[in-house]
């Protein structure tokens, strides 16, 4: 077995030093992928026919696909034959007893984010009998949604309840050949979130992935979906600002988002996944594909992404703008520190006539962190009056880390107007030293001037989660001046 | 307050101040005048901890303590506080913000809790007004887009809000049109007080026509060369700082 493989190895089906147990329960598969194994998942999801098809063209069509090498991050080959693709979501017996079995670190972590204490026991999956507020207010949230239309749900549930919607939506944006990964998690994703809001109606709240309860089991291959019908609005957060341990290595999730005539989605992530040692050993590889398909005139999508964990990010939260005066919009902070990696960046595709998109992306480099933006804003054919604006701004901490930039810009239509700003800085002696003598400490000062830089895109995030956003960016930096 | 000894300070092998003495007594003002690379900016950095100089010899006492034991921010909190002579801009943090956040720092080395939010920004914004300070400054960066007068006023600002003990004001004066110096002198008068002491640093006598000290000290080639009262400026605006070498020479 290869090194590559044993440190595969080491995250999948291994007990945890901090007492995440992983016995490989009876209803486990073993290792291992081929269609029957395909087959089998299918049909303990009782999935309707046109499903596993579907998960079936994905596979074959992926055993002919390479695996792709054009990213700026390095990491060990990945075999694999040599992951379990399904698992039984746990019962709680497996976790923790109490608090005090949980990582010392993770539950210091989670006190200076202010995480009340039931909070951290459902992060930390410590197992209870109490019943957890976060359940009591899903479910009064569940009858506000049910009473405005709007299907909030796992994916799998929306397959046995919905599989019209699904019939009509999946792979429509991110087709289940459309990358390696993208191909991979068609075939065999384990579960996901699917929300639906219908014509006119204006989502009464943000939907959290935080707040669905059962949402703890996804696995690694998570697919989402959102549909927003004609005139509809909704705000959707996802991840949590703090940190997450998980088993799986590879995370190979794909967002599909529709978005139909005069509707509008707001997409927010927060991404804190387990980054590894400050050796960069362990953590989590996040290769996502998440896409929006602006499908009818005046649609609009916005994507905020803050990325602070994962040993590896690789995504490009995309747009395509095919209806006229849609407007497509990505707001991205991206920290690598200790030796974690990310080539993230986005793509804006203008098909329809007066599209506009913008760009605003901020990359930190810290410790060995390697920062990557890459982005294409493509403009076609007959994209009349496409407008696009773009702003990458790297801020660099320490002589060990780095900054890229790969910007692409295509167009085909005269009319275009693009505009690109890049700049790249580092945290001056002078702004920390003026900051100190004012009596703010260098940790304090560092944060802040890094907040400050954040600015632009912290303001588009919703107001609580901001706030979080701007606590984890102080702690991903602990340690990294002096 | 302040005793200065016998302080010789390097930058790169080249011995910039060559045993410096003085001392400040509590309530009192002194200005340190003297010509450009005399050693006064340095003294002014040497005194609120920045790096990138070398103490050779020499010691400095903060109320009884050694100050090269404390950090940056430890002065901060004891009540050091330096005016820049350039003002550093942060782009993305507001006004606000940071003297909240400063302020704060201070309180909390003294064992206070946290100022509330409403009480803050009202005496925030009667400090304002002193200063003649439009509120909007409040929610802008800090010093970033700001004029010459109008980052002055800001470390004027900070100043009164963060009430330092000992005030060192780093050519505050260069770059200000006559207003804005009444403006900025008055700031300061306004913060004179039995318990506070200042050091203006300045190459012109023209801020003491605002500032009264009670000292005035001359630094030439990393020396305190003359010491006396305001009368002293007056001389040294009438026969110029060759007037010092001379006397240096004879």
């Amino acid at each position: 077995m290869s090194a590559s493989n044993e440190n595969l190895k080491n995250m999948i089906g291994q007990e945890y030093k901090d007492g995440f147990v992983t016995d490989i329960e009876s209803n486990s598969f073993l290792p291992g992928l081929n269609e029957g194994v395909i087959r089998a998942l299918s049909a303990i999801k009782e999935e309707p026919e046109f499903l596993l098809e579907w998960r079936l063209e994905a596979y074959r069509h992926w055993l002919t696909m390479e695996h792709p090498e054009w990213s700026f991050v390095e990491f060990p080959k990945i075999d694999f034959q040599d992951i379990s693709y399904y698992s039984a979501p746990k019962s709680m017996e497996d976790g923790p007893k109490s608090l005090d079995e949980v990582d010392p670190e993770l539950i210091s972590t989670y006190n200076k984010l202010g995480i009340p204490l039931e909070e951290q026991m459902r992060l930390a999956g410590v197992a209870v009998d109490a019943v957890f507020d976060s359940v009591s207010v899903a479910t009064t949230f569940k009858d506000k949604l049910a009473e405005a239309g709007v299907i909030f749900c796992s994916f799998s549930e929306a397959v046995k309840e919905h599989p019209e919607l699904i019939k009509q939506y999946l792979g429509t944006v991110v087709s289940q050949f459309d990358n390696f990964y993208a191909a991979l998690n068609a075939a065999v994703f384990s579960d996901g979130s699917f929300v639906y809001i219908p014509k006119g109606v204006r989502c009464p709240m943000e939907l959290s992935t935080y707040f669905r309860i059962n949402a703890a089991n996804t696995g690694q291959f998570e697919r989402t979906l959102i549909i927003a019908d004609e005139g509809s609005h909704v705000s959707y957060l996802e991840g949590c600002t703090a940190p997450m341990r998980d088993e799986n290595q590879l995370h190979a999730a794909v967002v599909e988002l529709v978005i139909l005539k005069d509707a509008e989605i707001k997409y927010s992530t927060v991404q804190n996944w387990y980054p590894g040692d400050e050796n960069g050993l362990g953590g989590i590889y996040n290769f996502v594909t998440k896409r929006a398909d602006c499908r009818e005139d005046n649609a609009k999508v916005s994507w905020t992404q803050v990325e602070t964990g994962s040993a590896i990010t690789w995504k490009y939260p995309s747009v395509v703008l095919k209806g006229d005066n849609s407007v497509g919009e990505f707001y991205s902070v991206a920290l690598t520190n200790n030796y974690q990696q990310a080539d993230t960046g986005t793509k804006m595709m203008h098909v329809g006539k007066n599209t506009s998109s913008t760009i605003i992306s901020k990359g930190i480099s810290a410790g060995h962190g390697q920062n990557t933006y890459r982005g294409l804003v493509k403009i076609g054919r007959n994209a009349e009056n496409a407008r696009n604006y773009t702003q990458c701004d790297s801020l660099l901490m320490g002589d060990q880390c780095g900054a890229h930039t790969f910007p692409y810009i295509e167009t085909k239509h005269p009319s275009a107007t693009i505009e690109h700003e890049a700049s790249t800085s580092k945290i001056s002696e002078d702004q920390l030293f003026y900051c100190m003598q004012r009596g703010i400490s260098a940790e304090d000062a560092v944060s802040m001037i890094v907040n400050g830089f954040c600015k632009e895109v912290f303001k588009e995030l919703p107001m609580e989660f901001a706030v979080e956003a701007q606590a984890l960016l102080g702690i991903s930096l602990e340690g990294s001046v002096g | 307050m302040l005793k200065v000894e016998n302080l010789h300070v390097s930058v790169d092998g080249k011995e910039i101040l060559k045993g410096i003495n003085l001392e400040i007594g509590t309530g009192e003002v002194h200005a340190i005048m003297g010509p450009n690379g005399s050693g006064k900016s340095t003294l002014s950095y040497i005194l609120s901890g920045r790096e990138g100089y070398d103490i050779t010899e020499g010691r400095v006492l903060f109320n009884g303590q050694d100050l090269f034991e404390m950090s940056v921010e430890e002065r901060a909190w004891a009540g050091v506080f330096l005016a820049f002579q350039y003002p550093v801009e942060v782009p993305g943090v507001s006004n606000i913000y940071f003297l909240k956040a400063a302020l704060n720092g201070i309180r909390k080395f003294q064992g206070l809790a946290e100022l509330d939010a409403m009480d803050f920004i009202s005496m925030v914004k009667g400090k304002m007004k002193d200063l003649d300070m439009d509120e909007k400054f409040l929610y802008r960066a800090v010093n970033e887009g700001f004029s010459g007068g109008e980052k002055k006023r800001n470390e004027i600002l900070q100043m009164s809000v963060l009430e330092p003990t000992l005030c060192l004001l780093d050519e505050t004066d260069s770059g200000l049109d006559i207003d804005a110096l009444q403006v900025v002198a008055e700031g300061v008068n306004r913060l004179r007080d039995p318990k506070r002491s200042f050091v203006l640093i300045t190459h012109y006598q023209r801020l003491l026509d605002y500032i009264k000290p009670d000292y005035v000290h001359v630094l030439a080639h990393g020396k305190v060369v003359k010491s006396g009262g305001p009368e002293l400026a007056l001389e040294l605006e009438e026969q110029g700082y060759a007037w010092v070498d001379e006397k240096l020479a004879s």
